[in-house]
């Protein structure tokens, strides 16, 4: 009877970790939380876009929930998602761009040709600030809360869908 | 022949000048001991845009940065674990192949060991009962049925 109940602990180790497995082959490496998640903004000091002469830190980001927005001229998907992020600013959202790894003429003409969701831009054409943020690709977004605190973050292109079912929520539970 | 030798040589070329626009940078140190600490911190390191290739091995943007930056705090004379500190801080755990020790890693760093000591109990546990099994005395009529079976003659 012992023997029986030892030799069947062998097929119920087998399937435990097939399941395990099985798990694991359905999980996307791609999608992981950011590091800076529930902690805050890094700390910056850069000029912003349209004048080198106006110096920002981090300090921009507090007093209101923001979503940050990490583009560039040239990343295609941040063009594809331009509509989305004047809607989420039509919605009285207040969104921060950061301009990564760009130059200001290219980054003003992607403004005038997309349109600007943006109060404003965060100048960033080393990739200083994207590096302290983790951004490995742009386009990625950052939810900011009232106290600098990042909350929510979305990497890549952002669909409408997921303004409705993940953004706008996120928007409202930090407000 | 010839014609074999110029593909030959061609072919070295192409390969030489595909691995000179790889986009490794070449890096001076002053230091060997540094350059070994470099060298290893790359490579224990998984670039996050592509999954599968360590920073050092890695063409993409953020590798290049990442390995820049590897070498900035190594000039600046940060140690190996304040310069890892640095990368997981901005990029997560996800980036280290070895995972460090903590709550959330026990249960990796440990079934291993686990399984080793489980195994070697199973062993401990074999060679007992077999022991035990050989040790049992025969009755003299199992004695008798093996003598029979083997045809041997017992001169006591």
């Amino acid at each position: 009877m012992k023997r029986r109940l030892l030799l069947l602990l062998l097929p119920v180790c087998f399937l435990a970790l097939a399941l395990f497995f099985y798990q694991g082959l359905s999980l996307d490496p791609s999608q992981r939380d950011s590091a800076l998640m529930a902690r805050e903004f890094p700390t910056f000091e850069a000029s912003t876009l349209r004048d080198e002469n106006r110096r920002v830190d981090q300090t921009l980001l507090e007093g209101e929930v923001t979503l940050v927005n990490v583009w560039g001229e040239w990343c295609p998907a941040c063009k594809q998602e331009m509509p989305q992020l004047l809607e989420l600013a039509d919605n009285g959202i207040r969104m921060v761009g950061v301009n990564y790894r760009d130059t200001r003429e290219k980054g003003m003409q992607f403004l005038s040709e997309f349109g600007d969701p943006f109060e404003v831009n965060i100048f960033d054409p080393e990739g200083e600030l994207g590096f302290d943020l983790g951004v490995y690709g742009a386009p990625e977004t950052f939810l900011v809360d009232a106290d600098g605190v990042i909350r929510y973050h979305h990497k890549g292109y952002v669909s409408p869908q997921d303004v409705r079912e993940r953004i706008l929520p996120e928007v409202e539970k930090w407000r | 022949m010839a014609l074999m030798r110029t593909m030959a040589a061609l072919l070295l070329l192409v390969i030489a000048f595909g691995a000179a626009a790889g986009g490794i940078e070449l890096r001076e140190f002053d230091d060997p001991v540094m350059e070994k600490r470099y060298h290893d911190l790359t490579a224990s390191m998984r670039c996050p845009l592509c999954e599968n290739q360590a920073i050092n091995d890695s063409d993409a943007p953020i590798s290049a940065d990442m390995r820049e930056r590897v070498y900035q705090l190594l000039q600046e004379g940060q140690s190996d674990i304040e310069i890892i500190n640095h990368m997981v801080q901005r990029f997560g755990e996800y980036i280290l192949y070895n995972p460090r020790l903590e709550s959330r890693t026990y249960l990796l760093w440990g079934l291993p060991i686990a399984l080793v000591l489980l195994g070697a109990m199973v062993v401990v546990l074999m060679i007992r009962a077999r022991r035990n099994a050989s040790a049992k005395a025969l009755s003299a009529e199992e004695r008798q049925r093996i003598d029979a079976l083997t045809n041997r003659k017992r001169s006591s």
